[in-house]
């Protein structure tokens, strides 16, 4: 193992991080952000289910016979999404009935999905188990930081609390009403990626083609 | 010195090694205002043309002058004719007292007082339009090493047209700077937008402030009156019950009528069209197949009916006229980098937009308008319909090929 429990822990946060490096999980990522609630729950949600189902996995590796082990796979994580699933209904009605498939969604959830079979089916449980949390660590700093884009600037609040009072409230914040609608997160998602791009240029991908000047020609 | 000297001396120091190289996209931009440009084709081919760059643009720009100006009077007119039934305690505003400290008035028969009274919104946007959006294109001009071009006068010019004349200038300069940045900029600049920059915009502030993009009250620039658009009005009670209001198929064919900026004269934009098609900026191809696809779809939904939804009978001629068909037609379809590339490719790119309008307008409620976003799904399948195009030539080519041999 060349990466301490730490740096998998941390990796995935910036440096490997599932949406913005691997683009995986961009669709929920688009539903729910509309509301730091609604993400905060989801975000423990798939930590959560990120964690326990890289732990069991692990725990479970040898014995996977490889032919059938994406379904074993789903089995043990589409139970933790069950699991998770009616949590979420009982302490937290309101929110689950926002959230409606997209807790259920996370069984197709590619970064649950891509730690077990990358990760979780060749290391210890342990190590697996950090690695998942910290993808889902990953997942959800981006969702947040989504999240407070899209509430504060679409909404004029945060976790549901008035920042800047909206005009049809008597204030003088006129809502945009484009980041209520799920396409606006591409954009920040997208904005996001170029941003962390910019800053670690280790990140950005090799062109593909080169445009040819009329020199080279 | 003469300003040419003035520019050599300055030169060297843009140039690579220089001083402030980094800033050299600001001086060409600024040179090439008073000369031509220097840089000349060194390497075959040398195709020779007089119609640059720098000409497309100032054509496209030219062409919009009808529209500026009736831009100018229409909404001045619109204003002037709301504030003149009105008692003279509820007129009040940094616009109204500049009129009167001139002594122009709030007079809708008087074109100077119509023009100026237009002036005066017209020009806040449009400078705003220029300022914001500039800012961002020198800045990406600057960092990337682009050339400044004229596709930012055009974009800008035509940004500001489609703009209704109550828009908050916050939301202006928002607007365009949006368009500018996720439009044109991250894609690589001029040339390589496959989105028109001045749509993008304009949808930005669609979806972000649809209170102030698609109401009642927004195309005439007063407090306290309410009145709806010509589409809203057709929508509901059927483009026959359009007389009522006041809205004769002239008025909406000259310009008459609320709307948006320079959007609402038909005929204007058809002098546009003119010079454009004169000058070959515009291709008819693309012109011919959004009118077809118009009206073939418009007819046929005349002819299919219905008993709940009015706008099924609503005839070609009354939606080349009103809305902004016809502005969107002649400046934004025509628009040669988004659109398609093949000569085949452009009738069908041109139908689709046709199509989808009447689409939009007729059998989408939620949408009383449907040119813009129209244009932006034809901008979307442009490539797709060039690679059909070039693909079925390929295989007929290929035909052609075994027959002979």
């Amino acid at each position: 193992m060349s990466q301490t429990r730490k740096e998998l822990l941390i990796d995935p946060l910036v440096d490997n991080n599932p949406i913005t490096l691997q683009v995986l999980g961009i669709c929920s990522a688009l539903a729910v952000t509309s509301s730091l609630n609604v993400a905060f729950v989801m975000s423990l949600a798939v930590i959560a289910v990120c964690g326990f189902s890289s732990l069991f996995i692990s725990f479970l590796r040898h014995y996977i016979p490889n032919s059938i082990r994406i379904i074993v796979q789903m089995v043990i994580i589409a139970s933790l999404v069950i699991l998770v699933d009616q949590i979420i209904k009982a302490y937290a009605y309101e929110i689950s009935k926002t959230l409606s498939v997209f807790v259920g969604l996370i069984i197709t959830n590619c970064i649950v999905m891509g730690r077990a079979e990358a990760f979780a089916m060749k290391n210890k449980p342990f190590e697996s188990f950090v690695d998942g949390v910290g993808n889902g660590l990953g997942y959800s700093l981006l969702l947040m930081s989504v999240g407070v884009i899209r509430e504060l600037f679409g909404s004029g609040s945060l976790f549901g609390v008035m920042i800047f009072e909206p005009v049809s409230n008597g204030g003088w914040y006129v809502p945009n009403g484009l980041l209520l609608l799920p396409p606006s997160a591409f954009f920040i998602i997208g904005f996001i990626i170029w941003g962390v791009r910019t800053w670690k240029k280790s990140q950005v991908e090799a062109r593909e083609y080169k445009i040819q000047t009329l020199e080279e020609h | 010195m003469s300003l040419r000297n003035y520019f050599h001396s300055l030169e060297p120091h843009f140039e690579k090694g220089g001083k402030y190289e980094k800033y050299y996209p600001l001086f060409e931009m600024v040179e090439t205002i008073f000369f031509t440009s220097n840089t000349v084709t060194k390497v075959a081919p040398h195709a020779r043309s007089f119609v640059d760059m720098k000409r497309v643009m100032t054509y496209v720009v030219i062409s919009t002058i009808p529209c500026i100006l009736w831009a100018l009077y229409n909404t001045g007119l619109q204003t002037n004719s709301v504030l003149a039934t009105m008692s003279v305690e509820a007129q009040s505003g940094w616009r109204i007292t500049l009129l009167q400290l001139t002594g122009l008035g709030i007079d809708p028969d008087s074109l100077i007082s119509n023009v100026f009274h237009g002036l005066l919104y017209f020009l806040p946007i449009y400078l705003t339009t220029l300022i914001a959006g500039g800012i961002c294109e020198v800045t990406f001009a600057t960092i990337r090493g682009h050339e400044v071009n004229e596709g930012f006068l055009v974009s800008s010019m035509l940004f500001a047209l489609t703009l209704p004349a109550s828009t908050p200038l916050w939301q202006v300069a928002l607007g365009i700077a949006f368009g500018v940045v996720v439009g044109k900029e991250v894609f690589g600049g001029t040339g390589k937008n496959f989105l028109n920059p001045a749509l993008t915009g304009r949808a930005f502030l669609y979806f972000a402030y649809p209170a102030y993009m698609s109401g009642d009250s927004i195309w005439t620039p007063v407090d306290g009156y309410s009145g709806a658009t010509s589409l809203g009005i057709a929508a509901a009670e059927g483009y026959e019950s359009l007389s009522n209001y006041g809205i004769t198929w002239a008025d909406a064919f000259l310009g008459t009528i609320q709307g948006s900026l320079g959007e609402t004269s038909t005929l204007a934009c058809a002098i546009g069209l003119v010079f454009l098609l004169l000058t070959k900026i515009a291709n008819y191809r693309m012109v011919i197949g959004c009118l077809l696809g118009m009206i073939i779809f418009s007819s046929f939904l005349n002819w299919v009916g219905s008993d709940t939804n009015p706008m099924f009978s609503m005839p070609w001629y009354w939606h080349l006229v009103i809305g902004s068909y016809a502005f969107g037609l002649v400046f934004m379809v025509t628009e040669p980098v988004s659109g398609s590339h093949t000569n085949l490719g452009r009738y069908i790119y041109g139908a689709l937009i046709g199509f989808m309008v009447v689409m939009i307008r007729v059998l989408n409620p939620a949408f009383p308008e449907g040119m813009m976003l129209a244009i932006l799904f034809g901008n979307i399948f442009a490539p797709l319909i060039d690679h059909f195009v070039v693909m079925a030539n390929i295989k007929r080519r290929a035909k052609f090929n075994v027959q002979t041999q």
